[in-house]
């Protein structure tokens, strides 16, 4: 009989994302027993969140998901405006889906060049945090910071769009098109990646609905298109053509191609948005007085997008104060991320694991908040 | 899977030729990347604009902005010698500072570089040149949009000028609860008003009493510091307005309004629940205060609470001193004072009415009677130019016409004499009030208004009537020259006609002292029918002996010499306070009663 040793997956660990550990336990090459760890980031985001002004909580929130930070701000401005009955201006809502669609792209060429870690593919991740870069580029120019943004605020953004960015989206979309084939030549037709990932690490449909699985997850698992932007349009989603792709058969293949195609679906809203997109004001007030009296109106609300791992949503509530009463997170990769991980993860290989990490779409601070 | 072919590796070999996205290892410290120009890189902090409000503290959702007192920033009215100094072991770079910097002193440049092996290194103070003291582009900058402070006044609703002009009825109208509110959420709460405010009421605390909707906390801040605040919050000068920080790039907080509106949002008879007067101990020593004025009132409140019996000694039938004719009613109602004198009153303190001291009782008699007098007698005799002409009986003193008229008014007197043209000489808030109650006054009588008002400063601007006075009378119809000054009265058989005046080259000479220079060539007439000289006001120092006047100094400005305390120098028994040590306005008035309340206690104990 072989022997039972316990393995760590993370925090470090080129296969994990984020401050997270997953404890194995294994025989031989197969994982019988998992124990995920969070708790490496201590922050507490949600309690945090109630100590702090409504603005300053800008500060604070990016933070909940490094490699997709906006929709955090997205979600946040959402909720306050729906307490706060706040209009927000028709330009402010195109600028919005251009953050949310280049964080969605970036977020995708991570993941997608990422599997590079786990396969052992480091032209992969080289090429895509490269082309991530980018468009950080652009996200510096507009918002004045790389990673964490804070520019989606309550009412609107926090400034319009400096002059001529739309041409520096443009080319970039342009080269992003052009370069897609050869991610595709390089991950998705790589014989290497193939035999890793296709007809490995499965996700049934009924584990789906077992967990509540959103995003590429459900998508993949169940063929149906079930995504925030077209089931509950937030920004101006329903003016804006573009497709969901989804499959019947939910491989780690399928799942890395789906954000491939995902990709594809953003350039294509990006260069409509870039073609609609009005003139106008950015903000509207969310309250009279400074930003340190700022107030939002009792009540509760839940918001929520669709960010690239699936349903992400805060369910707010105020009291009419100066500070949130309460904000809990639904982190779109709590289902799988955790419940997943110990459930579903033990009977594969060691070597899969940190794949099953990568293509399930686990975002160790979203559980961690 | 597809089968490749054979030299399908050979496509790598076209990446030989692109340009890479990496920055080279040696160009990172040499030649770091540019950044955006929105980049929010290392603070800036221009020192003579930044005033030390602490703002930016406030908002830093990180606190990693601390302010520190440096020796090298003069501590002066409207700014602290504080500055700002960052920890970037905790700055999130949000620029939150940035977009509430009340000064636009605050910055970002495009540096992002600072390498240091000791923790301790990143503590920085900004100054205009970076926290490296190299010159680095500007970075992220404030606009419109990224504003986060509150620049505009939630308006206060006056009475038109149509319907005010000819009625008493108060002009402001007040603010209500939600505005009151909004008004208070414009605050930033960094005290600068408090230091200037000659009471240093608890201004900060006030207006966060309002904005959290408590407003009997809100009265025991005002009475804390200052014991006339339903007056104060109508007529004060409000000099913590002209300091307040949110001025400096909008419209200051209306702090006098929001002092109003708790005083009218407090009902009277809950005064003595909420404030809850203590008397601190029985002292057992009597204090005799002359004026019922400001000063007075207060130095009464403030030693009743702590223990004397006091006595306040008024010539007039009502106390209040300038408060009863140099406010008039459209300003300040007779209710609003009442408000405030009752509850003084409530105290127990002794008003003795229609007794001037100096003629129905001496001083020394006082002196006998009690262990300390307070005089606080004010400036009450009105000045008047000896011009050609100024004998002539319908040529007055502002005092006189503006006792007259408020008593009118408040259905106490006779009707005075209402001019069809009336010429105001002066251009200070009593020349305002004149002109503002005769225009008042002759629509009712006539329908119709004509007051002048003449002043030597050269703009309308210069004259040193507040700017809602000049503004306000302009609507109502007060006609004003600047740049004027008096030259004759003209008189013909023996009735008044009409006053000539000379246009002003100069006020001041070139060693700065009042010498007004006229062109001798450019003048006006102006008919009136009565002229009222508003040039200024002089103490009445009857109750003063002529012995004790030996032993004190009396000013060239005719004001008494007091020592910190209060205490008249050459007479310790005596303490003055008001527009006879300081002045010119309330709340000065106010805060020289508190002070020598303060300094009379440390006295009557012997300390």
């Amino acid at each position: 009989m072989a022997k039972e040793l316990k393995l760590y997956l993370g925090p470090n660990h080129p296969g994990m994302h984020g401050n997270f550990s997953v404890h194995m336990y294994v025989e031989g090459d197969k994982i019988i027993k998992t124990r995920p760890l969070p708790g490496m980031l201590h922050r507490g985001f949600e309690k945090l969140m109630e100590r702090r002004l409504w603005m300053n909580n800008l500060a604070l929130i990016p933070r909940i998901c490094v490699p997709e930070p906006d929709i955090n701000e997205m979600v946040y401005a959402m909720g306050i405006e729906a307490l706060g009955n706040i209009e927000v201006p028709e330009r402010a809502h195109w600028i919005r889906m251009i953050i949310l669609e280049l964080a969605r792209i970036s977020s995708h060429l991570m993941s997608l060049g990422g599997i590079g870690g786990p396969t052992g593919l480091y032209t992969g991740p080289n090429w895509a945090i490269a082309d991530r870069d980018l468009i950080l580029d652009i996200f510096e120019e507009i918002t004045g910071a790389r990673v964490y943004h804070m520019y989606i605020v309550p009412g609107g953004v926090r400034k319009d769009l400096p002059e001529g960015i739309e041409k520096k989206i443009i080319e970039y979309l342009d080269y992003l098109e052009n370069r897609m084939p050869e991610y595709e030549e390089l991950i998705l037709k790589n014989p290497m990646i193939q035999k890793r990932t296709k007809d490995e690490i499965m996700l049934p449909e009924e584990v789906v609905w077992e967990l509540g699985v959103t995003g590429i997850g459900m998508r993949s698992a169940t063929g149906k298109p079930y995504d925030i932007r077209k089931v509950d349009p937030y920004a101006r989603y329903d003016q804006v053509e573009f497709d969901v792709p989804t499959a019947t058969y939910s491989d780690a293949y399928t799942r890395l191609s789906i954000k491939y195609q995902e990709i594809l679906q953003s350039i294509r809203i990006l260069r409509q948005v870039i073609d609609k997109m009005p003139e106008g004001e950015v903000r509207a007030r969310i309250s009279r007085g400074s930003a340190l009296r700022w107030k939002v109106p009792a009540g509760q609300v839940y918001s929520h997008i669709e960010c690239t791992r699936g349903e992400y949503g805060y369910y707010m509530v105020s009291d009419g104060g100066d500070k949130p009463y309460r904000i809990a997170v639904r982190g779109a990769s709590y289902p799988q991320g955790l419940l997943g991980v110990e459930k579903y993860l033990p009977g594969h290989r060691i070597e899969d694991a940190a794949i099953w990490l990568d293509t399930m779409g686990v975002c160790a601070p979203e559980i961690d908040r | 899977m597809a089968k490749k072919s054979f030299f399908s590796p050979a496509r790598a070999w076209k990446y030989l030729t692109k340009k890479p996205v990496t920055i080279e290892l040696s160009d990172i410290f040499d030649k770091p990347r540019e950044a955006a120009d929105r980049y929010r890189g290392f603070h800036t902090n221009d020192w003579d604009k930044c005033i030390g409000c602490g703002t930016c503290s406030k908002v830093c959702p990180t606190d990693a902005i601390v302010m520190t007192e440096f020796s090298e920033v003069p501590d002066e009215e409207g700014s602290k010698p504080e500055r700002p100094v960052i920890d970037y072991g905790r700055c999130s770079f949000c620029g939150l500072c940035v977009d509430i910097c009340t000064t636009n002193s605050l910055g970002m440049t495009k540096e992002y570089i600072h390498i240091d092996p000791d923790p301790n290194h990143f503590f920085f103070v900004p100054r205009e040149d970076g926290i490296h003291e190299v010159e680095y582009p500007e970075g992220y900058k404030r606009d419109d949009v990224s504003e986060l402070l509150d620049l505009e006044r939630v308006e206060m609703e006056h009475l038109p000028a149509e319907e005010r002009k000819d009625s008493f009825i108060e002009i402001v109208k007040g603010f209500s609860t939600e505005q009151a509110k909004q008004e208070a959420a414009r605050c930033v709460d960094c005290g600068i008003c408090t230091k200037t405010c000659p009471a240093h009421m608890d201004i900060p605390d006030y207006i966060r009493d309002i904005y959290n909707d408590d407003l009997n906390k809100g009265l025991e801040d005002l009475y804390r510091t200052n014991p006339l605040p339903a007056v104060c919050g109508r007529m004060c000068t409000h000099k913590c307005e002209t300091v307040c920080t949110i001025g400096e790039r909008g419209e200051a907080v209306s702090i006098r309004w929001l002092k109003r509106y708790i005083v009218d949002n407090v009902p009277q008879e809950n005064y003595k629940e909420i404030l809850e007067p203590e008397i601190i101990k029985h002292a057992n020593k009597k204090v005799a205060i002359i004026g019922g004025g400001p000063a007075g009132l207060s130095a009464a409140y403030y030693l009743s609470l702590m223990g004397y019996e006091i006595t306040i000694y008024e010539e007039k039938s009502r106390m209040g001193g300038v408060l009863n004719y140099g406010g008039p009613s459209y300003r300040l109602p007779d209710a609003a004072f009442e408000q405030d004198l009752n509850y003084i009153k409530s105290l127990g303190v002794e008003f003795k009415n229609n007794t001037k001291v100096g003629k129905d009782i001496s001083l020394e008699e006082l002196k006998e009677n009690f262990d300390v007098v307070f005089a606080s007698t004010g400036f009450t005799k009105g000045k008047m130019i000896p011009l050609p002409g100024a004998e002539h009986e319908k040529v007055i003193p502002a005092m006189d016409i503006l006792e007259e008229m408020k008593d009118y008014v408040r259905g106490e007197g006779e009707k005075p004499f209402i001019p069809e043209r009336l010429v105001v000489i002066g251009g200070g808030n009593v020349a305002m009030d004149v002109a503002r109650s005769m225009v008042r006054l002759q629509n009712i009588e006539y329908g119709k208004s004509e007051v002048h008002v003449l002043a030597l400063e050269m703009s309308l601007d210069q004259m040193p009537a507040d700017i809602d006075e000049k503004e306000e009378g302009g609507e109502e119809g007060v006609i004003f020259h600047p740049g004027y000054g008096p030259e004759e009265i003209i008189v013909e058989n023996g009735e008044l006609k009409s006053v000539r005046f000379k246009k002003v080259l100069s006020i001041f000479d070139e060693d700065g002292k009042f010498n007004p220079k006229y062109d001798e060539n450019e003048k006006i007439e102006v008919e009136a029918d009565l002229v009222v000289q508003s040039i200024g006001q002089a103490p009445d120092y009857v109750y003063l002996s002529e012995d004790l006047k030996e032993k004190i100094n009396i000013t060239r400005r005719g004001q008494l010499e007091i020592n910190e305390q209060g205490q008249v120098k050459g007479a310790p028994w005596l303490f003055a306070g008001g527009d006879i040590v300081n002045g010119p306005d309330i709340i000065h008035g106010i805060a020289d009663g508190h002070d020598a309340a303060r300094g009379i206690d440390k006295y009557l104990m012997g300390r």
